[in-house]
């Protein structure tokens, strides 16, 4: 994928501040100046590398990561079944809405991978976007939806989690 | 988020949902900002962290720009009445880092339980997958791995002012 060209151009203090400052960025008075010393590097120069992977996209933000249900809003997963004629203006219809706050093109392994006999196929599983909707208020999640489906023309099925067993979003960069 | 919370945090959301400044000193630009006293934002965050509405704060990675093009989501149709237990072991493993029990959407969708799978490669995606399945053994009943083919869009949280 043409994102992963960024890898390359990622130093060895690059990657140092994307792992260790994916959480614990501290609440105090001059929190960068704090973060750059624990990583041996000075204020100026971490602001300047943070703005730098803001820019080249290598960081999607730098901030706080809200759990919106916690303050009595909704993340709902769903997903949409897309003609592959229509895919172009459909994404711009859903991407469109401020509710939509992810949205990913997938497709099944089960549909598209190698054959595999030990895997039974599974019929009618072709939901090829799926996005997370996040909303102010638990009612707002099913606007969102008829407004998506109005504006599409297609069907939206919601997928809310009933139950979260795990959540942890830290990765480590790979090379 | 009407009931829970006032307006200070709301607009706490608001002023920081797209990143914080990146000046040396961000807490005071927000003080700023909001015209209330540092030691109130200080003091807000700190809360609102400790409570949990806010997950964490720090830098939040392109995952295919540090490395994880392979993206899988993992999702397995298994009993209901085993789906609790199955689940805490699964997002207990390593590599999963996300694991919810979501409802079927019969008859398109038999699968409830959802677990995201991060790797540098399909293949590697694929053997975790294995690892799910070994787990699970006879409690899994059909699965699927959606693997993202592309990101359409990626801006977290947006509320309205």
């Amino acid at each position: 994928m043409r994102e992963s060209a960024a890898l390359n151009t990622l130093d060895a203090l690059d990657r140092a501040i994307i792992d260790r400052l994916q959480g614990d960025f501290p609440v105090c008075e001059s929190p960068y100046a704090e973060a750059a010393a624990a990583l041996g590097i000075d204020e100026a120069e971490l602001l300047a590398r943070l703005q730098r992977l803001l820019e080249t996209r290598v960081l999607t933000r730098f901030g706080p990561m809200f759990q919106i249900e916690r303050m009595g809003g909704a993340f709902v997963l769903a997903a949409m079944r897309v003609p592959e004629a229509d895919w172009e203006r459909v994404v711009a219809v859903v991407n469109a809405f401020p509710e939509v706050a992810h949205n990913y093109r997938r497709e099944s392994w089960q549909r598209h991978g190698q054959a595999d006999e030990a895997i039974g196929a599974i019929e009618a599983n072709e939901f090829n976007m799926w996005f997370v909707l996040a909303t102010e208020t638990p009612d707002g999640i099913a606007e969102a939806v008829k407004k998506i489906e109005a504006a599409s023309g297609l069907p939206v099925f919601p997928f809310p989690k009933l139950k979260e067993y795990f959540v942890e979003m830290k990765l480590a960069v790979r090379a | 988020m009407s009931a829970a919370a006032d307006d200070l945090e709301r607009r706490l959301v608001l002023a920081t949902q797209g990143g914080l400044p990146l000046v040396p000193r961000p807490y005071h630009a927000l003080a700023e900002q909001l015209g209330v006293p540092v030691e109130q934002v200080l003091a807000r965050l700190s809360g609102m962290l400790e409570c949990g509405v806010i997950r964490r704060i720090g830098a939040v990675p392109n995952h295919y720009a540090i490395g994880y093009t392979a993206n899988g989501m993992s999702v397995w149709d298994v009993p209901d009445e085993r789906i609790d237990e199955l689940g805490a072991r699964i997002g207990a493993l390593d590599f999963v880092t996300h694991c919810y029990h979501r409802p079927r959407r019969m008859p398109e969708w038999p699968y409830n339980l959802f677990a995201m799978v991060h790797g540098t490669s399909r293949d590697e995606v694929l053997a975790k997958v294995a690892r799910i399945a070994e787990l699970l053994g006879a409690d899994c009943r059909a699965h699927d791995v959606l693997f993202s083919t592309q990101i359409l869009k990626k801006t977290g949280l947006r509320i309205g002012a």
